[in-house]
């Protein structure tokens, strides 16, 4: 052992050099991959130990992700630590682990090479404004300005297509963050002007088709109705344009030229349109220079916006059309409808009345009959969406539409079956994505889990009937105890204050008051009252293993827990689990918190059938997420498994174990109780880390499950 | 134990309450009250039910009796209780019972927050009986012609908790109340603040857009009431967007980034 032998010394590092390269070899499984570890030998060997220890520990947990990137970072490891802090090269290999993660190994192995940019990247965000960061404020903002909702998305261009704006993930064109981010501000506000003041109630393409040069007109139309836009924003938001001008006016943001002056004096006139803006670009088109666009300006993208309007004319005027019809069903449900139309024409009318305060200067009204008819909340912003693309509500939208053209898809955002998403292409759309722990590399894997929510389907077969015969005398003893539970309203006597008086407190203190003692102020009842305020999940493993016995238990289980909460009046859901890879995990809607428990929710107690493998981690998540929605003073999660979780990807062995044990701490963290019964004929010994941080159980003989689970939950919430 | 000695003249309103009709409510809450009709006022939160309730109390020349419901509010808080007084025990009438009593508006704010049990009391009031039966004395008052029941109810809690049960909803004409439009609300917190209409015209601009994101992040909206706060804050030197800031957006929330969005609109306005 070389340990008295200074550092730095030549024994040392042979000593450590060879360590080292047996470590690495054995970190990149060099044994089966036949790489040279000579690079990242050399180039980590000239570390100092700490960060020697370091490099280490990251290579091996990137590699445990993927050997060859791992390879790649050792050989970059050192390099980046000269370069950036600890914190940083942190940063960059949970970035690459990530983009692995989403993308594969090739973008990874670019994150790897590109050391360099994820340096400079790295920078902007310190100085700069990230959009991600900043999202909660920008969106509220966006939301509290009038017309149609929009959403806020990332790109790398900024400009919208009438529904969605497209900003830069991060902005650091100017030194200061929080300028950074009233740009930001300043170009979402751009983006909704000339939404919210019809830039694009022109038809764009086709003016731009009659162009010699479509380009260069574009981007003199753009400058144009950027000024128009500017007034507007002027006179609506000047707090804004106060910004707007400040901004401008730091360094590298040139003045506009003289000749301009005159043309935004024009187009700064109230009530200009935007065929004004067409009028000048086509007219100045020959001579004048777009000049240096202000910082916030995007592009302009005429098809994109056509296309997107043009689905969403057609689509909220058969929706407004429809709801028009629902509308008048209910103000007149007795009239059949063969006499509706024999009256002719349209029972609605539409009034304008003027409302200066709008872009456009009105408001409507729709009448029904003449009378003015309250609407409801998502009619009104269908109809300010409508007027946002054009202008008023047309005539033509005012016949409800005809019977048989009610198409629920209209109603709906997509939903698309989970099945259907299975069956296609390989995708997780309309999946919650969860995140999962992955301790080897002692972080979480992102957007990892792919979650869909499905129904099991009900079987009608008396299972439940027979249970309740089977176990008749527990069920009998199981309703007594949780009768007893309940908190009953009781009469508290002898109180300060109160309904009524207590008399017997009453008599006894006026014989103190004869006999000359004090006399006690408690004189009054009160009815006290108790709400047991607990909302309880159930869920029950679906995975493969459960087959059989394990399967029957559950289900009575369930059967007899729920008759002793019925008894009780706790609220409480059901849900099954089950999974195969982490891209279909799926949990089996059994019974939801506002579902009364009736034949159906019974007929799919007995459908509960086993399905694939046990993946917990994305249960407990998406569980603790339903949970952390329901208004209740305690939140109970309580887990019925058997054995380990396990599933057919890495979810096996301490891996499983690790994530499910992080998932039980995050839902503790999220005010949830979790509590976990596990079926499991020897006592293991890995229970005691997996269920720590919840409470658990161990029930080693599966028949005594139904005798057992409400006895638990008992105990439990008592 | 403190009986509580309340005079009924002092719930007469002497002074004609500033009050702005939007619609027909006034001539249609005369018409009720003279059919002897119990009414349900229903509406957000500060757009001027109270005030409303103020003025035609001042109009019919009645005393009101206002009371706020909460949670715990029992049937006994409304009807009446007996005290222990001087070894005795004295019946003390509750708010409900004495304007039953004396032919006065009974008020009672935020319904839907009194305890389920407690609702019940006032159903044989708010029918043709017009009757109210107070067990502990075992008898029946019949109420004065002058009387009048009036409940509010904010239907914008969408708790299923908070919702008015059928039996008691079917007893009551109805008025719905909103915030004024925008050219008499800024007339009414110009009036009541004596801020400049300008100010008053961008307060409303304001308004409009934390209304707009009911649903998405607030509760609700800012009310006429929250900009007559902002209005008499900036009258007294505060800058709008401070007085936004204090009197309108901690008001409305405490989630830091919808605090953030809302503070960016006033200041985009101001």
């Amino acid at each position: 052992m070389c340990v008295r032998i200074p550092a730095g010394s030549r024994c040392n590092t042979m000593h450590d050099a060879l360590s080292l390269k047996d470590r690495l070899d054995q970190i990149l499984e060099v044994e089966y991959t036949f790489r040279s570890t000579a690079t990242p030998v050399a180039a980590i060997g000239e570390l100092p130990l700490a960060e020697r220890r370091y490099a280490i520990d990251w290579v091996e947990r990137v590699a445990s992700t993927n050997i060859e990137l791992g390879y790649q970072y050792a050989c970059r490891v050192s390099e980046a630590l000269a370069g950036m802090d600890q914190h940083q090269v942190e940063a960059w290999a949970l970035h690459a682990m990530d983009t692995y993660d989403r993308e594969g190994l090739r973008p990874a192995l670019e994150v790897i090479r590109r050391l360099d940019r994820f340096a400079r990247e790295r920078h902007e965000r310190a100085s700069g404004c990230v959009l991600e960061e900043k999202r909660g404020i920008l969106h509220g903002f966006l939301q509290g300005l009038s017309g149609r909702r929009l959403k806020l998305e990332e790109s790398d261009q900024i400009y919208t297509d009438t529904e969605t704006l497209y900003l830069p993930p991060v902005l650091a064109r100017l030194p200061d963050e929080n300028d950074n981010f009233i740009l930001y501000k300043v170009m979402m506000v751009t983006l909704w002007a000339q939404i919210r003041y019809g830039t694009f109630r022109c038809p764009l393409t086709e003016i731009l088709a009659k162009q010699p040069d479509p380009e260069r007109f574009l981007h003199l139309f753009q400058a144009l109705e950027a000024l128009r836009l500017e007034a507007l924003i002027e006179r609506e938001l000047p707090g804004l344009h106060r910004e707007m001008e400040r901004i401008r006016g730091l360094p590298g943001e040139a003045e506009p030229a003289g000749e301009w002056h005159a043309l935004r004096r024009r187009l700064a006139r109230p009530g200009t349109r935007v065929t004004e803006a067409v009028r000048l670009a086509e007219e100045q088109q020959q001579r004048l220079e777009p000049g240096q666009p202000p910082p916030w300006q995007g592009v302009l993208q005429p098809e994109l916006v056509e296309a997107c309007m043009a689905a969403r004319l057609e689509r909220e005027k058969a929706k407004f059309r429809v709801t028009l019809k629902l509308l008048e069903d209910e103000h007149e449900p007795g009239r059949p409808p063969g006499e509706r139309e024999k009256a002719g024409g349209s029972r609605f009318s539409k009034r304008e009345l003027p409302a200066p305060e709008l872009p456009e200067g009105m408001r409507t009204e729709i009448l029904l009959d003449g009378k003015p008819m309250p609407l409801p909340e998502e009619v009104k912003g269908l109809i300010s969406s409508i007027i946002v693309d054009l202008g008023e509500i047309p005539d033509a939208y005012l016949e409800p539409a005809g019977p048989g053209a009610y198409d629920p898809a209209l109603f709906q955002d997509e939903v698309t079956d989970p099945d259907d998403v299975w069956s296609g292409v390989y995708h997780e759309e309309g999946a919650h994505l969860y995140r999962e722990w992955d301790y080897r590399r002692q972080h979480y894997r992102k957007n990892w889990c792919a979650v869909r929510e499905k129904s099991v389907t009900p079987v009608y077969d008396g299972f439940v009937e027979e249970t309740l015969e089977r176990y008749v005398g527990l069920v009998k003893h199981l309703r007594r105890i949780f009768e007893a539970m309940r908190d009953e309203n009781r009469l508290l006597k002898r109180q300060n204050h109160g309904d009524n008086v207590d008399l017997d407190a009453l008599v006894e203190a006026l014989a103190d008051a004869r006999d000359g003692r004090e006399m006690s102020e408690r004189l009054f009842t009160r009815m006290h009252r108790t709400e047991r305020n607990i909302a309880v999940i159930f869920m029950v493993d679906m995975s493969g293993s459960t087959k059989g016995w394990i399967n029957d238990a559950e289900r009575e289980s369930l059967v007899l827990l729920c008759e002793s909460l019925e008894t009780l009046g706790d609220r409480y859901a059901i849900y099954g689990f089950s999974s195969i890879t982490r891209k279909r995990c799926e949990l089996y809607h059994i019974k939801h918190f506002d579902e009364p428990y009736a034949a159906e929710v019974k007929a799919r107690i007995s459908g509960i059938r086993p399905h694939d493998y046990t993946r917990m981690g994305f249960a407990i998540r998406h569980l603790t997420r339903v949970l952390s929605e329901v208004d209740a003073r305690t939140r109970v999660l309580i887990t019925l498994s058997d054995g380990k979780p396990d599933d057919y990807d890495s979810y096996r062995g301490d891996y499983g174990i690790e994530d499910t044990r992080r998932a039980l701490i995050e839902a503790r963290r999220e005010g949830v109780h979790p509590y976990c019964i596990t079926i499991d004929e020897q006592a293991r010994d890995y229970l005691p880390r997996l269920y720590g941080p919840a409470a658990y159980t161990v029930i080693d003989d599966v028949r005594i499950l139904p005798l057992k689970v409400s006895d638990i939950y008992r105990r439990l919430t008592t | 134990m403190n009986a509580r000695i309340l005079k009924l003249d002092e719930y007469l309103v002497d002074e004609e309450p500033f009050y702005q009709a939007t619609s027909d409510e006034i001539a249609i809450f005369e018409a009720a009250y003279v059919n002897g009709l119990p009414l349900l006022l229903k509406g957000p939160t500060g757009c001027g039910k109270t005030r409303f309730m103020e003025y035609m109390a001042w109009r019919l020349k009645r005393p009101l009796i206002t009371v706020s419901c909460h949670d715990d509010l029992t049937a006994s808080d409304l009807v009446g209780r007996y005290l222990v007084k001087g070894g005795e025990t004295v019946w003390v009438d509750g708010p409900l019972t004495q304007a039953v009593r004396s032919g006065g508006i009974c008020y009672l704010d935020e319904i839907v927050e009194a305890r389920k049990d407690t609702m019940v009391v006032i159903h044989p009031l708010a029918d043709d009986r017009r009757v109210l039966p107070i067990e502990k004395l075992g008898s029946m008052i019949e109420a004065t012609p002058e009387f009048c029941l009036t409940i509010s109810y904010n239907p914008g809690y969408q708790s299923v908790l908070k919702d008015l049960k059928q039996s008691t909803r079917q007893r009551f004409v109805a008025l719905e109340f909103d915030y004024p439009g925008v050219g008499l609300e800024t007339a009414i917190v110009s009036r009541e603040s004596g801020i400049d209409s300008e100010t008053a015209a961008k307060l409303i601009k304001f308004a409009g857009m934390t209304r707009n994101l009911k649903g998405s992040g607030l509760e609700e909206g800012a009310s006429t009431r929250l900009l007559v706060h902002a209005g008499k804050l900036i009258v007294s030197g505060i800058t709008p967007v401070s007085a936004c800031r204090g009197a309108i957006a901690q008001a409305l929330t405490d989630d830091p980034d919808m605090l953030a969005a809302v503070n960016e609109l006033s200041s985009s306005i101001f």
